[in-house]
């Protein structure tokens, strides 16, 4: 077999017609549709992947699958009523996508919540990092190989899920914040749960870093797999996570301030290389895995300083702003998430855009796949935490 | 550097190529020339103390008032912490703008983005081809203008809806019993007025116990 | 749970016996407890059917485990929003179930098109394109509504004949469910 790995010059990318395809001449060379339905790809993205053996030569994603056309909606529904919308473009850190919209359409405003409302809103926002980065290293974890870790995650998610519900009424799409402030007070109890829960959630971490996260196998197959160089990092335009674990010290939270993020203390891990290059799958995945400890910390500060008062700054029932344009951006679980939105003074958006993590960390991928092993091409995307709805809104 | 600061080396850097900073509400932008916005946007990531390094956002608008397409170039500079957001003028027509894929690699799918959505060609793209929609996909749908072409491949883009056609159905079978039973009190009405009163009480309660409406047809199939 | 939930059987068609048949009844609670549904997870009901199959709410205690690939599943169960890119893979995956197949529609998106049926790529429905025997209204259901979809699904396979294999209601198993005037005229 041999190890060329220069990519091909063309790919055949009329798919509707194609499901396997063999290139001329090399009879080892195939041409295959990884997707769009994959338990591996988080979502419905296809990898068109043309392999020699196990080897691939390139890997291009071919997105859109699950393109809703969530931006042209925006246009279509007034600022109030988009919130339910915000929840779906990224389910699995809805409450980041919620406060993210109210934060743009609060700059086009000129108004800002009340501090109760921004305590909460962090304390949601950061129960739904610790759920989403659950559901991250659980499923990179079935991804490599080890289908046990991810019953674990998900266990620990239901304990969030229940908090959120009591919250808010919904375990998934919360359409919680609204313009202004949040949707619902704290219920009596709340927050002894939520301590009740962090204490369990601290002993937890431990044993997850013992199961899986320093395992043996798991570093072997992760260290030194997807290195993405701190330049190339920046030039591909990832955020989050992904960033952070090419050795990147950059979180909205810190460098770009909103809410109440300034009143904590807390770090902002960034990947060492512990274990194999800066920047590997590993280094992804570590930061994540920290991250956790770090919201945790975050929540507790939050909980023992929360302020009283209203929950909702005073916002007209049609909310209209003056013709103009601003962006919001939030720190969510996948990257910066930032909301562009263009007003001309009506009450429905003139343009509402959304920049997610996940499009931007979809573009790297063929630039990673030259000369990489099948299992690689999936630890890489494991490791990227793509989600389709962000890819595709 | 501040924006005005930033704003003014450009000024000095590119003439009248670049726009002053905007006064608009809210954030403020620099509209570029659509000839010099690869040149610009190269100055800013080399230049030392710029250092443009991260393309955050790339996206259009479209104003077909103005008919124009804007393209938005939202920037920042992760070594210097400062951002810039740089407005580009397509005329709405032929919409064509220069890439910068070459100055960043994020432009590559920001690009094919604005190119399925909005129809702007990026000159010099390596591969502008679409990318969120089929590739089969006949007009751009964020533009203010695009109708929808009613399915894609035989599939409808509508819906029957049972559930209203009974209500609507329901509520004209409603009307016309209400229509009988006033003809019949307006009919007793006319025979006897005295006693009409009385007599026009018990007709309206007799019109419900006539035999139940047959139900509508709907389109729901079995 | 009863097996005469739908019409009963009509005389003549049971395996050995006229009305009743306790082979078909052995035969069907078989088949209702080996269920194998496909992983098709498109959006959040995706992550609502992954916790359904997770520690809670578990649906390995009907035995119904997931399978990744159509040939080896019996049980499609369509969670999320289906764009028309991804409905003409949809066909295609259906087709390379094997019968008997059942297919259960999750959440209002893959329903009727649910919260986006303003939007310009969504396919107002999975029921355009292949036939839906379950409908789970949410957005997304909770676990406890799928597994009740799930049940209802057991309910059906538990009225089939093997003689006739064919379910209660249904005359073509290929034809989609809801037809409109204007698809009908295409």
């Amino acid at each position: 077999m041999s190890t060329d790995t220069t990519p091909d010059t063309t790919i055949d990318m009329n798919l509707d017609r194609h499901i396997l395809r063999r290139t001329d001449g090399n009879d080892e060379e195939i041409v295959v549709n990884f997707g769009p339905q994959h338990p591996s790809t988080h979502g419905v993205i296809n990898f068109v992947t043309q392999t020699n053996g196990e080897v691939i030569r390139r890997s291009v994603p071919e997105i859109g699958y699950l393109h809703r056309g969530l931006e042209k909606i925006g246009e279509l529904v007034a600022y109030p009523g988009y919130m339910p919308f915000t929840d779906r473009i990224d389910y699995l850190a809805a409450m980041f996508a919620n406060e993210g919209y109210a934060v743009a359409v609060e700059r086009l405003l000129g108004i800002e919540a009340p501090p109760r409302a921004q305590y909460i809103r962090a304390i949601s926002c950061e129960l739904c990092r610790i759920a989403s980065h659950f559901i991250s290293i659980g499923t990179m974890a079935q991804d490599i190989g080890a289908a046990t870790p991810l019953t674990h995650a998900l266990r620990e998610r239901e304990a969030i899920n229940d908090l959120l519900e009591e919250l808010c009424g919904a375990r998934l799409t919360y359409n919680f914040h609204r313009i202004g402030g949040v949707a619902f007070d704290v219920p009596a109890g709340w927050t002894d749960k939520v301590l009740r829960f962090l204490d369990h959630l601290d002993s937890y971490i431990q044993e997850w870093d013992r199961l899986i996260t320093f395992n043996k196998i798991f570093v072997k197959r992760l260290a030194g797999v997807g290195v993405i160089s701190r330049e190339k990092a920046i030039d591909y335009g990832l955020v989050g996570p992904n960033l952070r674990g090419s050795g990147v010290k950059f979180d909205i939270r810190r460098d770009m301030p909103y809410g109440a993020y300034s009143d904590f203390e807390f770090n902002i891990p960034v990947g060492a290389g512990k274990v194999g290059t800066v920047g590997d799958c590993w280094d992804r995945f570590f930061v994540r895995v920290q991250e956790v400890v770090e919201s945790s910390k975050i929540i507790r500060q939050a909980i023992a300083k929360l302020p009283e008062g209203d929950i909702q700054a005073k916002v007209a029932r049609k909310v209209k702003p003056e013709a103009g344009e601003a962006v919001g951006q939030v720190e969510s679980a996948r990257g910066e998430m930032l909301y562009y939105i263009v007003s001309d003074g009506s009450e429905k958006a003139y343009r509402l855009r959304v920049r997610t993590g996940s499009f931007m960390a979809m573009g790297i991928i063929e630039e990673l796949s030259h000369g990489i092993m099948v299992a690689d091409l999936i630890a890489i995307i494991a490791s990227l935490d793509v989600v389709a709805p962000e890819v595709d809104r | 550097m501040t924006q005005e600061e930033l704003c003014t080396q450009l000024g000095a850097q590119f003439g009248d190529a670049v726009g002053a900073l905007s006064e608009t509400k809210g954030d403020r932008f620099v509209t570029v020339k659509v000839e010099k916005i690869v040149e610009v946007c190269a100055y800013l990531k080399t230049t030392v103390g710029c250092e443009f390094d991260f393309c955050r956002d790339i996206t259009a608008v479209d104003w077909p008032a103005r008919k124009v397409i804007e393209v938005v170039y939202h920037l920042y500079s992760v070594t210097h912490r400062h951002g810039l957001v740089l407005k580009v003028e397509a005329n709405r027509e032929a919409p064509a703008v220069a890439t910068v894929e070459g100055v960043w690699k994020a432009a590559t799918w920001l690009e094919r983005e604005i190119y399925d959505l909005f129809g702007v060609n990026f000159t010099g793209h390596s591969d502008l081809r679409r990318i969120l929609l089929p590739d089969d996909w006949v007009g751009y749908p964020l533009r203010k203008d695009y109708q929808e072409a009613g399915g894609y491949h035989g599939i409808g883009n509508t819906r029957p809806e049972p559930l209203v056609q009974l209500a609507k159905a329901t509520d004209e079978v409603r009307k016309a019993i209400a229509a009988e039973a006033a003809a019949a009190a307006a009919a007793a009405a006319a025979a006897a007025p005295a006693p009409a009163v009385v007599e026009s009480a018990p007709a309206p309660a007799a019109a419900p116990a006539a035999p139940a409406p047959a139900a509508p047809s709907t389109e729901r199939k079995p | 749970m009863s097996s005469n939930v739908f019409s009963p059987p009509e005389p003549g068609t049971g395996v050995l016996f006229t009305n009743t048949s306790v082979i078909d009844d052995a035969i069907n609670l078989a088949r209702k407890n080996s269920i194998h549904y496909l992983l098709f997870g498109l959006a959040c009901c995706g992550i609502e059917l992954m916790q359904t199959g997770g520690p809670r709410s578990d649906l390995d205690r009907f035995a119904a485990i997931f399978r990744a690939s159509p040939r080896q599943a019996d049980l499609m169960i369509v969670a999320g929003t289906l764009t028309y890119k991804m409905a003409l893979r949809t066909k295609l995956l259906y087709d390379q179930m094997a019968e008997p197949k059942y297919v259960l529609s999750m959440g209002s998106c893959a329903n009727c098109g649910g919260l986006f049926q303003a939007s310009y790529s969504v396919c107002k429905g999975v029921d355009k394109i292949i036939p839906v025997d379950v409908y789970v209204p949410g957005c997304p259901p909770r676990p406890e509504a799928l597994t009740e979809g799930l049940l209802r699904i057991q309910d059906i396979m538990m009225c089939e004949r093997w003689g006739t294999k064919m379910r209660p209601g249904r005359k073509d198993p290929n034809a989609p469910m809801m037809i409109s005037a204007a698809d009908k005229a295409k």
